[in-house]
């Protein structure tokens, strides 16, 4: 290994260049789907290992832990767990792709229809907090950019740091002390179907949604304040500005587009972190999402439910980042007319 | 201003740091004594936070709250860098296929956050201590993997690299004597922020119940206990709160603190 010279050591990386030139957006699409399939498989096996085959697995866990092994061993031999680890993994994924999720041992729900049962109340929430995350981060994040050198920059950024570092779930407690239990403006906790009383469903959401755009935006203005920053220092920005435009149109004409980037990447990766939270949120909430489901499974050790909850979650993030993927294509001009 | 973060964040980790050790041999009460009839009682004499819902020393209970916080996040960001920066350094020394490879199972790894990850381990093992710290450190692997390499890969092209390679000293031997310490500034920023963010994961665990067994003192089994009484005794949530985003801000705040020390261009531009 250490012969090998630094001559032949970048070749690699020029050959890798021609290909993708040569190769132009479709094939570009079609490694980032490749890549995406392959996170998937992998990221489904160490799921289904982990549920599977560590100590502790599913005929134990319906038992419990101070069960006789013998009786564990025959309701391994009843549920076909006996099985070697890939046939069982091949069954389960092949259910998958037919919408056959499986059926809890517990309860005995179809896992597919308890969780098309709760998505709604998950993207609910996500959804309106990544909205509002954004109408509060980008403006915030503008004026901390813009006033980086004044007092009120200062504070901005302080106060993004501190957001950093509340948990939302304190947040969410938090809230409903203040707003649900003293002022009494919200409901503390419960969730109204959209169908049944759009007023109360949305009413019930606000608390936890804010609870969890809030503290997330406080990630998201650090990253918009850079991109500005980045962009006030940028050629084009200084000549927008001596040719006569003001800040404000001025990043808006030029620099929305060029700071896009890198607030769409950081955009994929809060999509996660929303996510996660929102498992956490419900709790506090005590919505009934995929959240919920999850936790509840886990505390009955319903492992079936757990791995298929658990896969859409990590299907939901990979699908984000894939997505982000794309999106670079789309809005980097430089990346789509290379060929 | 100059510094200003650096220095709260030493400030706040000390704090925790201290709270920690002290509480090790030392509380004003036992954490799990209860003083019988004293429940959700205000602050009063020596307990200057009052009583938690079974009538226990609340401030007591915030101290001893910090050594779980800081065992979780001593133990998963080791887990991480040991790991993760032998990782990383390969990834950044090797070339083509292999070094591709190893970073596209950080990214697959990635996709896993730790909470979601720590959930996992807890269904399939059972809630405990080592299962979350596990559960964190993995997930934080990729973390100190891709800083890691793109650390790597800037002093790859330095000229005592090259004039190490040129004498034909053995890969391993480099990356030891020379990348290692040249990226050690790096990881000490990386470690700081992921400590931060294991303290957040540890007590949204913890809140969900799914973290260290019900005896242990944790600021998150804390909150969790505290909503049932959210009615009676509010103060009850807000200071486990407080001593999580305080212990979080320190960390973050020490890790940018580093990192504008570390690159003057940074502080330029700030």
């Amino acid at each position: 290994m250490a012969g090998s010279g630094t001559a032949t050591g970048s070749a690699p990386a020029v050959r890798g260049g021609t290909a993708s030139r040569r190769g132009g957006v479709l094939v570009r699409i079609l490694i980032r789907l490749g890549v995406f399939l392959a996170s998937l498989l992998v990221a489904s096996l160490i799921i289904f290992w982990v549920c599977n085959a560590l100590p502790g697995n599913v005929a134990q866990a319906m038992l419990g832990q101070s069960a006789d092994p013998a009786a564990v061993r025959a309701l391994e031999e009843q549920l076909g767990l006996n099985r070697p680890f890939f046939v069982r993994y091949g069954e389960w994924i092949g259910g998958m792709l037919t919408g056959d999720m499986g059926t809890s041992y517990l309860t005995h729900q179809q896992v597919g229809v308890q969780i098309a049962e709760k998505f709604g109340v998950t993207a609910w929430l996500v959804g309106f907090a990544m909205v509002l995350a954004l109408l509060i981060a980008v403006p915030v994040g503008t004026f901390a950019a813009l006033r980086r050198r004044h007092w009120a920059g200062f504070v901005t950024s302080g106060l993004s740091q501190l957001g950093l570092a509340i948990p939302a779930f304190w947040a969410g407690i938090m809230a409903v002390w203040l707003f649900g239990v003293w002022l009494r403006w919200f409901p503390a906790n419960g969730y109204v179907p959209l169908t049944e009383d759009p007023a109360q469903w949305l009413a019930h959401l606000v608390l936890p949604v804010c609870s969890l755009a809030l503290v997330q935006s406080a990630v998201l203005v650090r990253y918009v304040r850079s991109a500005t920053i980045e962009v006030l220092s940028e050629d084009y920005y200084r000549t927008a500005r001596a040719v006569g435009w003001r800040e404000i149109p001025a990043l808006l004409r030029h620099g929305l587009r060029n700071a896009s980037l890198s607030v769409v990447t950081v955009l994929g990766l809060q999509l996660t972190t929303l996510l996660v939270g929102a498992i956490v949120i419900e709790q506090v909430f005590a919505l009934p999402g995929l959240g919920s489901l999850l936790l509840q499974a886990v505390a009955q050790r319903d492992l079936v439910m757990v791995q298929g909850t658990v896969l859409v979650l990590v299907l939901a993030v990979l699908l984000v980042n894939f997505l982000v993927d794309l999106s670079y294509l789309l809005l980097d001009p430089r990346l789509r007319e290379r060929r | 201003m100059k510094r200003a973060s650096l220095w709260t964040g030493v400030v706040l980790v000390g704090i925790v740091l201290v709270a920690g050790l002290v509480s090790l041999v030392w509380t004003p009460f036992d954490p799990n004594r209860v003083f019988p009839g004293a429940a959700l009682q205000g602050p009063q004499g020596a307990h200057i936070l009052g009583f938690d819902q079974l009538g226990r020393d609340l401030f007591s209970r915030v101290l001893a709250g910090s050594q779980i916080c800081l065992i979780v996040g001593v133990i998963s960001v080791s887990i991480a860098a040991l790991i993760g920066v032998p990782w990383g350094i390969a990834a950044g020394m090797l070339k083509g296929w292999p070094s591709e490879l190893l970073m596209r199972v950080a990214d697959i790894l990635y996709a896993f956050p730790a909470l979601l990850l720590a959930i996992l381990f807890a269904a399939a093992r059972g809630s405990s201590t080592w299962s979350a710290m596990t559960a964190i450190g993995i997930a934080t692997i990729p973390a100190f993997a891709r800083v890691a390499r793109a650390a790597t890969l800037s002093v790859m092209s330095s000229d005592y690299i090259l004039a190490a390679r040129a004498s034909g000293t053995p890969y391993l031997m480099s990356a030891v004597r020379h990348v290692l310490p040249n990226i050690a500034p790096v990881l000490g920023v990386q470690a700081s922020v992921s400590f931060g963010m294991a303290i957040l994961a540890e007590a949204a665990l913890s809140y969900l119940g799914l973290g260290s067994p019900p005896l242990v003192v944790t600021w998150g089994r804390m909150l969790r206990e505290a909503q049932t009484y959210m009615f009676n005794d509010p103060a009850l949530a807000l200071w486990p709160g407080l001593a999580i985003a305080g212990a979080v801000l320190g960390f973050n705040l020490l890790g940018d603190g580093l990192r504008d020390l570390l690159d003057p261009r940074l502080r330029e531009a700030v």
